[in-house]
């Protein structure tokens, strides 16, 4: 063992991690042949503690039905639940009355805006003329972008006929602000708050700016920040902000996209149907106001008032004492795969602007055969390119592998993860021969 | 132990030394595939003399770039499909991919699987089931582009 298995459990001391892990029913189970399970996968999705479990379960043992229709009692009681659930959520965020919309997960929640947008050309509405994008104008993304910030906008171009541009990423795994990337052409800039594989975080403030300059509108892809750190979206100035529940310890099936009110009010619609109108004749419809116009049909229920608990259990712990407790972990398994001869971290090597997902590779050791060896040990980490393959090749890597943490992973886990590195390198040199 | 269940001695040897790589000439029908999941990829090329089940694979050649298992399930579907014809060929494939994806519940025939005998622990890792049937896939894939008269694999949409 390392020397940071002496370290107490308790990273920081800012999380009681072991009455944090007891809410957790899957942390105590055992994998592969009885290995207690080291869960670092939570970039991916996390892990849900009986309280989110326990909020869904009561729900729909009580009060399950079709929210904002019907006027019996079930449905009141479901349709207070899944506002007060949105009311929570936006104020975990920073967000006002009426800036949250709920969908499916945060690709939908992009994809809705890019959308949205495209279907500003079609639109009679001519609040929505100002989203209008054609042949000439520019949208910006960046070479980090998770594929569900980057394809939608790939789609948006060909749709419209606008030019896709992109920040360049360095070396040290940052943005490459290059000032002649945004022009008076550039109609939207979408950018990551938190790299999903370099656990980079980005200038947000700084392109907001670049991107106010010349009137374009931002989109931020907040996946891997919203659960990790204290967000509040009206200080960053962003436009519009996309996250996902399962992610933050809520269910699956719930996606959350912020968007500055004005802009939702002028903003067509993605879907259409039930739910989203104002009012319907044969020869057409007119649209609800947001965020109403986009929840089309009978929404997810149990799952926003899932996500609405899991919202609560992390502002009980303090996105502040999240944010530093997963710093610890960052700065620990950074040092200790840094002290392993052969492995390169793939992204900032200090906690410096960075969240906790550290994505590395080991010399002659295919990733994908790295984390069976550390599956065999009961670690669960990602491998491959983890939906940001543009950024794989801007590294020249194929695939990485990807440890990521949150509220209750311990100093212990960051240690048995450097020990399974250190036996997947034996493992594959074994018999003396290196591959 | 599962884990050298898996990686037994002979996927390590063709791992690190794989047979018949590189790409060559002639060849009817190249194609490439990827694994999406991980980013693995393989492009085979065959060269086929005659055409229908009875045509030879007088040589499949390859570039991968992928993990252990998928690299060395290339070199073995080498070794165990050149020289055959492309009905023998397929049929090894049939039992191959039965074996792979049986959730460790066939019992691998080990006169028609040869050395590809040695992938029946990645049956336990569903996960793995890609690696190993990548480089072979391709060469159904490519075979069946070089030649109209390729004849169905068992148990294919």
């Amino acid at each position: 063992m390392t020397s940071l298995a002496s370290a107490p459990t308790t990273a920081g001391a800012t999380l009681d991690v072991a009455k944090i892990r007891a809410d957790f029913p899957i942390l105590s189970r055992t994998v592969r042949d009885g290995k207690p399970l080291v869960y670092l996968d939570s970039g991916a999705t996390s892990q849900r503690p009986r309280q989110v479990l326990d909020a869904e379960r009561a729900f729909l043992e009580t009060s399950n039905a079709a929210v904002h229709r019907g006027a019996h009692a079930l449905s009141e009681e479901a349709t207070d639940a899944y506002e007060s659930a949105r009311a929570r959520i936006a104020g975990f965020i920073g967000a006002g009355e009426g800036e949250v919309v709920f969908t499916k997960n945060a690709t939908e929640a992009l994809n809705l805006v890019a959308y949205g947008m495209s279907n500003a050309l079609t639109s009679d509405d001519p609040k929505a003329a100002r989203f209008r994008v054609g042949p000439g104008d520019e949208v910006v993304v960046t070479e980090m972008e998770h594929h569900a910030n980057l394809v939608p906008w790939q789609e948006f171009c060909r749709r419209t006929g606008a030019t896709l541009r992109w920040f360049g990423v360095n070396r040290d795994g940052r943005l490459d602000l290059d000032p002649s990337v945004i022009t008076e052409r550039t109609k939207i800039v979408a950018f990551t708050h938190q790299s999903n594989v370099l656990g980079t975080v980005t200038p947000v403030e700084q392109i907001v700016a670049m991107a106010r300059a010349v009137g374009a509108y931002t989109v931020l892809d907040a996946c891997q920040s919203v659960p990790h750190a204290p967000i509040d979206v009206h200080a960053l100035g962003v436009d519009f902000a996309a996250f996902s529940g399962h992610k933050m310890l809520g269910p699956s099936g719930i996606g959350v996209l912020y968007g500055r009110r004005e802009l939702l009010e002028a903003l067509p619609p993605f879907l259409t149907g039930g739910s989203m109108i104002e009012l319907v004749r044969m020869e057409g419809s007119t649209y609800a106001a947001p965020p109403a116009r986009f929840e089309a049909g009978v929404p997810m229920t149990s799952q926003a008032v899932g996500l609405g608990a899991a919202v609560d259990y992390l502002s009980a712990l303090g996105m502040e004492n999240v944010h530093a407790h997963e710093n610890v972990l960052t700065a620990a398994a950074l040092e200790g795969l840094q002290g392993i001869d052969g492995v390169t971290i793939i992204g900032p090597r200090n906690t410096e602007s960075r969240g906790g997902a550290v994505s590395f590779e080991i010399d002659g050791v295919h990733p994908h055969d790295a984390s069976q060896v550390l599956d065999d040990s009961g670690i669960a980490v990602r491998v491959g390119h983890h939906c940001a393959w543009p950024l794989h090749r801007a590294f020249g890597v194929q695939s990485s592998i990807r440890a990521s943490f949150y509220v209750y992973n311990t100093l212990d886990e960051v240690a048995a993860l450097i020990d399974g590195v250190r036996r997947a390198q034996d493992f594959f040199a074994r018999d003396g021969v290196s591959l | 132990m599962k884990l050298e269940t898996m990686y037994q001695e002979i996927i390590l040897d063709h791992y690190k030394n794989p047979h018949g790589h590189g790409l060559r000439e002639p060849f009817e029908a190249e194609v490439h595939h990827v694994n999406p999941t991980c980013g693995d990829e393989v492009t085979v090329r065959v060269h086929l003399e005659g055409s229908g089940a009875d045509a030879k694979v007088v040589d499949l050649s390859y570039d991968a770039l992928g993990c252990s298992i998928s690299q060395a399930a290339t070199s073995v579907a080498y070794d165990l499909i050149v020289g055959r014809t492309v009905g023998e060929a397929f049929d090894v494939l049939a039992a191959y991919q039965e074996m792979v994806q049986g959730r460790g519940k066939v019992e691998p025939d080990e006169d028609v699987l040869d050395d590809a005998v040695a992938f029946a622990g990645v049956a336990a890792y569903p996960a793995r089931v890609k690696c190993a049937l990548l480089g072979w896939l391709a060469f159904k894939d490519a075979v069946a582009q070089a030649d109209d008269n390729a004849p169905e694999l068992e148990g294919q949409p």
